[in-house]
């Protein structure tokens, strides 16, 4: 076995490992080591991606001295390492880009507890792509969750309490019925392993035995993913969880948390239920309705915010409801495409939140909608990078969303199912426009020079790129991302049909 | 529809009857503690669910005392192990969720989650 194979399993021990190390630490310096943390498990992830595409094939770690059917296993294709490596490069800019607001909102003393938080939800996502185990997915689900409330709520202000009580109770709703479902397909197939119970759910479906049981099994873990990832129904949450708290929190949550789930859901259907089966249980109809009413109403919801901050989580809403509506196209290439909007979107969002944080900063701290009036002028970096994630979301070419839109629909008229092409592209042709509204009405008001009276008596100060070098260093990447993810996104979908076929 | 299999398992279906209680009351109630309670009901549901499918009529607990290693005279022991990880998820989740109450409760002095929203309007905050 060569060495790179031990990288999966050694990247979830050090970042769980570096979350208590944090707690003795100062602030400081439990700065750099969730910084270095995050760093080095990149360079493992990469270095795993390497040789994975070297071999070209899957490997399966065994962990513990117990072989397949009793003990627990990692398994590591193209797709879970294109991801490792994303959610890492994601992670590290998150966490440059809200430096100081972290600095200025959390108390001294609870400084090093939130890198704890960070290094746990790192390790947490680590594990749920990696895992072949159901169960491990599911603690490690809990875990995610834990640190999750913990990153919303260490800003202490009445609002983020509220909001990481209802982040709880939802995401715990959520898990109950996640944890059901598991112990229904534990119940039906007596194994906890992914390939096993894979190999016994193709029994039971070819005696036709145990069919609604399967059903109820894979409905619920449906279910109870879309709830802790806030597909439409279910997002009371998000906004109030999104909007108010920390900059990093806001951004790692909307780009990385919800996404660790959605992957989840994306092992689930391929690798424990097998795609075929989940296509033909129906549960995918239900998918596709409630991403195609959140596309709109999302949206919807964010044309009516004024809040800059509420309305790009509410614009989140729109883009998970994307991504469901890719799962529901019950085929190859809705997947991929989805999968490729989680990229994107991650790109993205952290992108707007980061950028909208700049902006507000310049705008008196507030986030008001009429208030951002000429901020595009006071702050030009974030200016620009707000204006690049908005053609993103718009769905401009150049941009990564052009891409995923264009997959979106190609998806939509490959489908075999006639009465499922057009709702997509409906759908997909009025949350573009609705996207747009929001969006460039945001972007046309930072660039609408505010009156000089005004200027004069509120006392706007201006940032230039050099006082905020994490920050502006954060965009500026966010930015190259984008364009790169926009503009060579060939590769990537390559890895992507390449990953999924090593799941089937 | 077979109504028999349903009273053949009727520890299965107390435990979804369970299920169903907790979780509408964690979904449902207004006040912070019953939610808890919910959840804990809920949780508690899936532990009797899983207890009930490790267990097999007639054998003991796996733990060897009288030196009989047959695997014929003891239950599945995977379920409960599954029991033990979840009662710890549950516990931490259980504990977190208390120790939220208690910081709305002191900022606020209610634990009626709405109110507190009503309240946070009209402050502006």
């Amino acid at each position: 076995m060569a060495f790179v194979q031990n990288f999966p399993f050694m990247s979830i021990i050090l970042s769980l490992f570096s979350g208590p190390l944090c707690s003795i630490l100062s602030g400081r310096k439990a700065k750099w080591v969730n910084a270095a943390v995050i760093v080095i498990i990149g360079g493992m992830s990469a270095a795993v991606l390497g040789f994975v595409l070297g071999t070209g094939q899957e490997y399966v770690y065994t962990m513990g001295h117990f072989p397949a059917p009793w003990g627990n296993e990692i398994r590591v294709g193209v797709l879970e390492a294109v991801m490792a490596v994303f959610f890492c490069v994601i992670m590290l800019l998150c966490m440059l880009g809200g430096i100081r607001e972290r600095e200025e909102e959390i108390e001294d003393t609870k400084q090093n507890l939130y890198y704890i938080m960070v290094n746990l939800l790192l390790s947490s996502l680590l594990a749920l792509i990696y895992t072949n185990d159901l169960f491990t997915a599911y603690v490690f689900v809990e875990i995610n969750t834990i640190s999750a409330c913990g990153l919303i709520m260490i800003r202490q202000n009445g609002r983020t309490l509220v909001a990481a009580t209802r982040y709880m109770i939802m995401s715990l709703l959520g898990s109950g019925l996640l944890l059901l479902g598991i112990c229904f397909l534990y119940d039906l197939t007596g194994h906890l392993l992914m390939s096993n119970i894979r190999e016994q759910v193709a029994l039971i479906h070819a005696n036709g035995s145990y069919h609604i049981p399967l059903l109820v099994a894979v409905g619920l873990m449906s279910v109870g993913i879309a709830i802790k990832s806030a597909l439409y129904p279910f997002h009371s949450w998000l906004p109030d969880a999104y909007g108010y708290s920390s900059l990093s929190s806001a951004s790692i949550l909307s780009s990385l948390v919800s996404k660790g789930y959605i992957f989840l859901l994306v092992k689930i259907f391929y690798r424990v239920i097998g795609f075929d089966i989940v296509r033909d249980s129906k549960v995918i109809n239900v998918l596709f309705v409630f991403g195609i009413v959140g596309m709109i109403m999302g949206s919807v919801s964010a044309i009516k915010e004024s809040n800059i901050r509420r309305m790009i989580s509410y614009s989140s809403i729109a883009q998970i409801g994307y991504i469901y509506m890719g799962f529901g196209l019950g085929t190859t290439a809705g997947i991929v495409a989805s999968i490729y909007h989680i990229v994107s979107h991650a790109a993205t969002k952290a992108l707007l939140f980061v950028a909208a944080s700049g902006i507000t900063e310049v705008s008196g701290d507030s986030t008001d909608f009429f208030d951002l009036t000429g901020a595009g002028y006071r702050n030009k970096l974030s200016g620009i990078a707000f204006t690049v994630g908005s053609l993103s979301m718009v769905g401009i070419p150049v941009f990564s969303g052009f891409i995923s839109k264009l997959l979106f629909a190609q998806a939509g008229v490959g489908v075999e199912n006639t009465a499922k092409m057009l709702p997509t592209l409906i759908a997909l042709a009025i949350s573009t426009v609705l996207n747009a509204v929001y969006f460039m009405k945001t972007v046309i008001r930072l660039y609408t020079p505010e009156k000089k009276a005004v200027l004069e008596k509120k006392q706007f100060k201006q940032v230039k790129m050099t006082e905020e070098p994490a920050k502006s260093f954060a965009l500026i990447c966010f930015i190259v991302l984008n364009l790169f993810l926009g503009l060579s996104s060939e590769p990537i979908i390559r890895l992507i049909e390449n990953g999924l076929n090593m799941f089937a | 529809m077979n109504l028999g299999n349903l009273f053949n398992n009727y520890g299965e279906a107390v435990a979804m009857i369970l299920f169903g209680i907790g979780f509408s009351n964690l979904l449902l109630q207004k006040n912070l503690i019953k939610k808890i309670i919910g959840l804990n009901i809920m949780d508690t549901a899936m532990y009797l669910f899983l207890a009930l499918k490790g267990f097999i009529g007639g054998r003991k607990a796996p733990i060897v005392t009288d030196g009989v290693q047959s695997v014929e005279a003891y239950i599945n022991p995977i379920p409960s192990g599954l029991v033990l990880t979840g009662i710890v998820v549950s516990v931490s989740v259980t504990a977190l969720m208390l120790s939220l109450t208690i910081r709305l409760y002191r900022r606020y002095h209610t634990l009626d989650l709405d109110e507190i929203s009503t309240r946070l309007r009209k402050e502006g905050l």
